[in-house]
């Protein structure tokens, strides 16, 4: 299925994660185009608030119908926030991948971390490259 | 009858197709010297005289009919009733090897469904899965959901002294080279004792129902200040016991494991035996081994298929819970059996049988001059016995004279008791058996010069 959805706001990685900067915080989630791929997601394995997180790295999990999942991260940091509704409710990755289906909130510990991600144009051809 | 399905042209057709003259020529790297080497074999047998044979080596063993057996520390002489073999020994589950795949094997995942819920019921927990090797292997696997659970934040395990000597060095050799600590074991620790030693570094405190020493401990207050330290509560236990005392689900427990052996399988000179681990729901994605689950298939029907896979190897490769994917299904299977055809108040009976024979045979032991036995607290089928002179010492002779397995020494694993003897009682021991091992240690030499003829 072409036209994933790519907000213009947001920077993407290649492993298909979004982050929104806001200030010296960031919120992290899958993107469109990473929801339909691995299907109906049931189950996300959440880090813990207080983790450090580092560029590049694993740092949660996702187990859908089909496969399981690291998730990475797209730049440093300290995370601040969980989405725990994520508990109960994994397929909201599925359904709003980039509004209430969002994984952790950081503290930057490097901003510039995002400077070599993605825009949404470079992103939408990544995606369009895979198919 | 032939195996091997290629025909010659087959043969002829495939070396002219690599382009190689004769089947010879392959191995030609092989120095002449290593090939096809001249075995000096002899003749091959008739299958009645390979018979004889082989009976002749097995006659040379003795084993657990011939004697009266009063060895256990692990691994017990128990009653298997003939049903569990006609179960085992049907084609469709003695050389099956992986049967998972849910369109082929609706009945084995059945079996280990149904054994996995058995041993939930006989535990009191939520969970549990189709089985690992053995006890020490299960400990060995809550401890690393101990780790996982943490996420390596809590390194320290408190191991109680009580719990199997051989299950304590096997989860140490499991965890080698990381970052966990084992504490606890290496004196005489009480409960009350491990309870001091938890702290906010504590991932999981591993206590034995009954102990390795057959007593019941006083478990009052125990999960309750392993909770308040945010630590897990792990018991391994004897499942014949529950056939009679509480279960570990209702004192708390967050992991329970064991030895399966008591039901259903055979002593086997150690092994096959069976693991079993069960826990609470809320661990489920962290633990180790197969789990089969319940669902219904594309018409609605019930059916079987191993779940929440994501755990496993072949999905999350090295992280996966587990490095060992495997699990006893044949034994599970004889667990199963077992408990079926035992049912709740047969597990009773025979738990109840093993209490009563072994309370029987302590008070007549105990009652001996220069042995005494441990009653100091609540026992289920094996007691400690200070005996007049070394364990071995003993064991030798009532072997030898009178054709009895004594008891486990004790000094092999505890230095502090030398000269004490764990001794097992089951159902399978008789009045007249246990009468006789009174009189043999009242006096050892009494059947001096009679060599006891298997």
């Amino acid at each position: 299925m072409a036209d994933w959805k790519t907000p213009e706001d947001l920077k993407y990685t290649e492993n298909d994660e979004w982050i929104r900067v806001s200030g010296n915080t960031a919120r992290i989630g899958l993107t469109d185009y990473a929801q339909d791929h691995l299907s109906d997601l049931v189950f996300v394995e959440l880090p813990d608030v207080g983790d450090t997180v580092t560029k590049g790295e694993a740092f949660a999990a996702v187990e859908s119908v089909k496969a399981a999942s690291d998730v990475y991260a797209p730049a440093s940091g300290k995370v601040v926030a969980v989405n725990s509704a994520l508990d109960d409710a994994p397929e909201t990755i599925n359904s709003d991948p980039f509004g209430d289906g969002w994984i952790v909130e950081i503290e930057l510990s490097k901003p510039t971390d995002v400077d070599d991600l993605m825009d949404a144009a470079a992103y939408a051809k990544h995606c369009a490259d895979r198919e | 009858m032939t195996y091997i399905p290629h025909t010659d042209s087959d043969r002829e057709a495939m070396l002219a197709a690599i382009g190689v003259g004769s089947l010879d020529e392959l191995f030609d790297r092989v120095p002449e010297a290593l090939r096809f080497p001249a075995l000096n074999l002899p003749d091959g047998q008739s299958e009645l005289e390979v018979a004889a044979e082989l009976n002749g080596l097995a006659a040379a063993n003795i084993h657990a009919g011939d004697y009266a057996i009063f060895l256990g520390a692990g691994a017990y002489n128990h009653f298997v009733p003939s049903v569990v073999n006609h179960m085992l020994l049907r084609g469709e589950f003695y050389t099956a090897y992986t049967p998972y795949q849910p369109e082929l094997s609706q009945g084995t995942l059945q079996a280990i469904f149904e054994y996995q819920s058995m041993m939930c019921a006989l535990t009191g927990m939520d969970v549990a899965n189709a089985s690992h090797y053995d006890g020490a292997t299960s400990l060995a696997e809550a401890t690393t959901l101990a780790r996982a659970h943490f996420r390596g934040k809590r390194t320290k395990i408190i191991l109680s002294p009580g719990v199997h000597p051989q299950y304590r060095a096997v989860a140490r050799t499991y965890h080698q080279g990381n970052e966990l600590k084992f504490v606890g074991d290496k004196g005489s620790a009480t409960i009350p004792d491990l309870i001091d030693m938890l702290d906010d570094d504590t991932a999981m405190l591993v206590v034995s129902y009954p102990n390795f020493f057959g007593q019941i401990d006083e478990f009052a207050g125990l999960a309750q200040a392993v909770h308040n330290a945010g630590a897990l509560l792990c018991m391994v236990v004897d499942p014949m016991a529950l056939g009679l005392f509480k279960t570990p689900g209702e004192l708390g427990a967050d992991i329970v494991i064991g030895e399966g052996q008591p039901l259903g399988i055979p002593l086997s000179f150690g092994g096959p035996y069976l693991g079993f681990f069960a826990t609470r729901k809320k661990y489920v994605r962290q633990i180790a081994g197969r789990v089969v689950g319940e669902t219904v298939d594309k018409h609605g029907r019930r059916a079987y298929v191993m779940t929440l896979r994501p755990r496993e190897q072949d999905i999350r490769r090295e992280k996966a819970t587990s490095n060992i994917c495997t699990n006893q299904g044949l034994m599970a299977l004889a667990a199963c059996v077992y408990m079926s055809a035992m049912g709740k108040h047969g597990l009773r009976r025979a738990a109840e049988l093993c209490y009563h024979k072994a309370h029987y045979a302590a008070e007549q032991i105990d009652a001996l001059e220069g042995y005494s036995v441990d009653m100091s607290k609540p026992f289920f089928k094996e007691f400690v016995v200070t005996c007049p002179r070394p364990v071995d010492e003993i064991n030798e002779q009532l072997l030898e004279q009178w054709g009895i397995i004594g008891g486990y020494d004790l000094g092999q694993d505890y230095p502090d008791r030398a000269n004490q003897m764990l001794i097992a009682v089951t159902e399978m021991n008789t009045k007249d058996e246990i009468d006789t091992l009174v009189e043999a240690l009242r006096d050892p030499d009494a059947h001096a010069g009679h060599e006891h003829a298997h």
